[in-house]
């Protein structure tokens, strides 16, 4: 496939492979962390961390933004579908992430909640078209990369005069997220030497709001394409850096990323969004200033205001392991509930919903070892 | 003299709709099966008009298999309900060996459904049922209200007769074994993806809806000891070679570069976030035979247009656990694990 086949070329891989072999200094640990979800899935689907030499270890990041929704927003949106009688749209990936009493969004369409998949905003704006008698409410979801599209779809919900559609935000920023992170430091925190920085979200925001990263807690950054020769190259660079002593912003996703982001969609976002001045991260708890909110002008679109409902503060599953899976300090394997009571068939924690989230990556590409049975 | 007909005026099959009288088993109903059901299937069993069918088998074991068929939409390029009906089911009875004999079909229509399109759908399954040489040979009519159905589910039943000396079944794989594929996985899920309302992305992808038995007869007149045949259906070919593993409790070893996938469903795919070898089929079949027979196989495949693009893609291996493992494009190895719920496409 033109394109993308260029990205997966086993003799590339292995030059890189062996590039990162003869570079890396036997004497120390690399653990570098994917910041993304959608690197967690390469790194897995291609076994890119086999061919990687042992002091090498990717660290999985909180980088998706299913997993990291919290429960209690999940909770609001169900009752928004119960008390209000709302059309909750969404996207696919969010039908079975388990909400407080092991409820999800597809166990509530089968109740009877009136609960559709869709695959962009102008599959909202249309049923809201279509379907005049209903009030449609678009649970937006995802980092800075899906946050434009729903800006646009604000916009024209505005233009179309279109009073039955309103939105439930829940568009979350990374660099908080990932300042969050670097601050935990000691016992609680994780030692990281450098991390793969989210290329699709840089390229809406560009490299600049990540070089608080070399700066302020001195690791090197390399913004990563996904597909696995560019993990793999971002590695190398990650492997120069920290060998060189350097601690910079690099970028390897240059085909698609540069230094400012796409302004005209941060423009967009300025007009129709607002910072939240604080919002609950599943696994990291409440962040400042780490997600969105519809700006003040918009808010007859706004789902919250529209269509309030009281939500009990939620807990985790007992036992579940994804807050520190998320931060970076366990391993899936780690989690007592991984791959016995908690599988992609029945997720217990966010982690193992999404294909983005490092448990279903660790269940869903586990290598086998008889010996050890399932690993 | 003419016969008088048992019926005022015809049925209207251009602008009428299914009401519940359709399937209330007066005369509304009797006219919807004389002048649709009958016409387009006519057959010497479906003729009689009895509420079974009368027939003698020839010697051999009988095979039995039964589907359910809800697809939408209903209408997709490569196929339509109608179709998908009746090669679904004849590709059950096959995949035992067997050479399907006749047909159920039993039908339920929502209220409201345009008769025209239900016109359609009959002529679409009578005339696959005829190109398979499988006649339908009786049927049932049902009429839900408005609201409680989805256009038309289609419930079909094939039999079939598996002749002597002929041992095929999902648990006779065995270290060893070479594992086929008859051409391109996916196309049937992506061809169906393609058409949902909310996600016309632009594709040319074809379901490959195909009733296999004759692929199948030649196969096994090739090389009687197949030992395992399935046509790798919703769950797609992951799901079919976990089936396989665990019912013969053996390990498979696959490559993934030697799985006939076609670019457009691996474009569609990559856009979607899916994984090809979980996406559906429907006129694809997984053969495990011996070693040794592997390339007699391939070839008689090759040689029928259903199998033109087969290719062996993988071999039995030793494992009690009954794991799929994959040897990645990339060099790597994986687990090509059993699918969790559906495949749900990704946010980013």
């Amino acid at each position: 496939m033109k394109y993308i086949d260029e990205f997966r070329d086993q003799r590339l891989a292995r030059q890189l492979a062996a590039a990162i072999a003869a570079e890396v200094d036997p004497a120390r640990q690399y653990r570098l962390m994917e910041f993304c979800g959608g690197h967690t899935h390469a790194i897995f689907r291609y076994g890119v961390q086999q061919l990687m030499p042992p002091n090498l270890r990717f660290v999985h990041g909180p980088g998706c933004p299913v997993c990291v929704l919290p429960m209690a927003r999940l909770d609001q949106a169900m009752a928004m579908t119960r008390e209000h009688g709302v059309t909750l749209c969404t996207y696919g990936d969010l039908m079975r992430v388990p909400a407080s009493g092991r409820q999800t969004l597809l166990k509530a369409k089968a109740a009877g909640a009136d609960v559709r998949m869709i695959y962009s905003t102008q599959d909202v704006l249309r049923i809201a078209r279509d379907e005049p008698e209903r009030q449609v409410v678009f649970m937006a979801i995802g980092f800075e990369t899906t946050t434009p599209p729903t800006a646009v779809a604000i916009l024209q919900a505005r233009a179309e005069g279109l009073k039955n559609l309103s939105f439930l935000c829940n568009h979350v920023l990374t660099p908080p997220a990932l300042r969050a992170i670097l601050s935990l430091a000691g016992p609680d925190g994780v030692r990281l030497d450098g991390i793969l920085g989210p290329s699709h979200v840089s390229t809406v925001i560009g490299t600049r709001p990540y070089e608080f990263v070399p700066n302020q807690f001195g690791i090197p950054v390399v913004i990563a394409g996904f597909e696995p020769l560019d993990v793999m190259q971002s590695a190398l660079m990650l492997v120069r850096q920290i060998n060189d002593g350097r601690r910079e912003v690099e970028n390897q996703y240059s085909r698609a990323v540069g230094e400012v982001g796409n302004t005209r969609a941060l423009e967009l976002m300025a007009r129709v969004f607002v910072t939240r001045p604080s919002f609950e991260w599943r696994g990291l708890g409440f962040l400042p200033e780490s997600a969105l909110a519809l700006a003040d002008d918009y808010a007859d679109l706004d789902a919250e205001r529209r269509f309030p409902v009281r939500v009990e503060t939620s807990h985790e599953i007992k036992g579940c392991e994804c807050p520190a899976i998320l931060r970076g300090l366990k391993e899936p394997t780690e989690c007592k509930l991984f791959g016995t009571v908690c599988t992609p068939d029945n997720p217990m924690g966010a982690c193992m919903v999404s294909s983005e989230g490092a448990c279903a990556a660790y269940w869903s590409h586990r290598t086998h070892m008889p010996s050890s049975g399932r690993n | 003299m003419t016969t008088r007909s048992r019926f005022s005026a015809r049925l209207d099959l251009e602008n009428g709709r299914v009401d519940m009288s359709h399937g209330a088993g007066g005369r509304a109903m009797a006219q919807l099966i004389d002048e649709l059901f009958k016409q387009a299937l006519d057959n010497e069993w479906l003729s009689q008009g009895n509420d079974q069918a009368l027939f003698s088998v020839p010697p051999g074991r009988l095979v039995m298999s039964t589907d359910a068929h809800v697809v939408s939409p209903l209408f997709f390029p490569g196929g339509d309900i109608g179709s998908l009906a009746v090669h679904g089911t004849i590709n059950d009875v096959a995949m035992s060996g067997a050479r399907p004999l006749h047909l159920a079909a039993s039908f339920v229509l929502e209220e409201g459904f345009p008769l025209a399109d239900l016109a359609r759908i009959v002529a679409s399954l009578a005339q696959a049922a005829r190109e398979a040489g499988v006649a339908i040979v009786t049927g049932d009519t049902k009429v839900v209200e408005r609201g409680k159905g989805d256009g038309v589910f289609i419930t079909t039943t094939g039999i079939g007769v598996v002749p002597e000396g002929i041992a095929i079944s999902g648990d006779r794989a065995r270290p060893g074994d070479v594992i086929l594929i008859n051409g391109h996985i996916g196309d049937h899920g992506i061809a169906i993806l393609s058409q949902r309302e909310n996600l016309g992305f632009e594709t040319v992808i074809q379901s490959d809806s195909a009733a296999l038995h004759g692929l199948i007869a030649d196969m096994i007149a090739a090389v009687p000891d197949i030992h395992c045949l399935r046509d790798p259906t919703r769950g797609g070919l992951a799901t079919t070679l976990n089936e396989l593993a665990q019912q013969s409790g053996v390990g498979m070893r696959i490559r993934e570069t030697d799985i006939p996938v076609r670019e457009a469903v691996s474009a569609a795919c990559e856009l979607l976030g899916l994984d090809p070898a979980y996406v559906a089929n429907e006129g694809k079949l997984v053969a495990i035979c011996p070693a040794d027979r592997a390339e007699t196989l391939l070839a008689t495949m090759r040689a029928h247009p259903l199998g033109a693009q087969a290719a062996i893609i993988g071999e039995v291996v030793e494992d009690p656990l009954g794991f799929v493992q994959m040897q990645t494009r990339f060099g790597g190895e994986r687990l090509l694990d059993w699918l969790a719920g559906e495949q749900l496409p990704r946010i980013c």
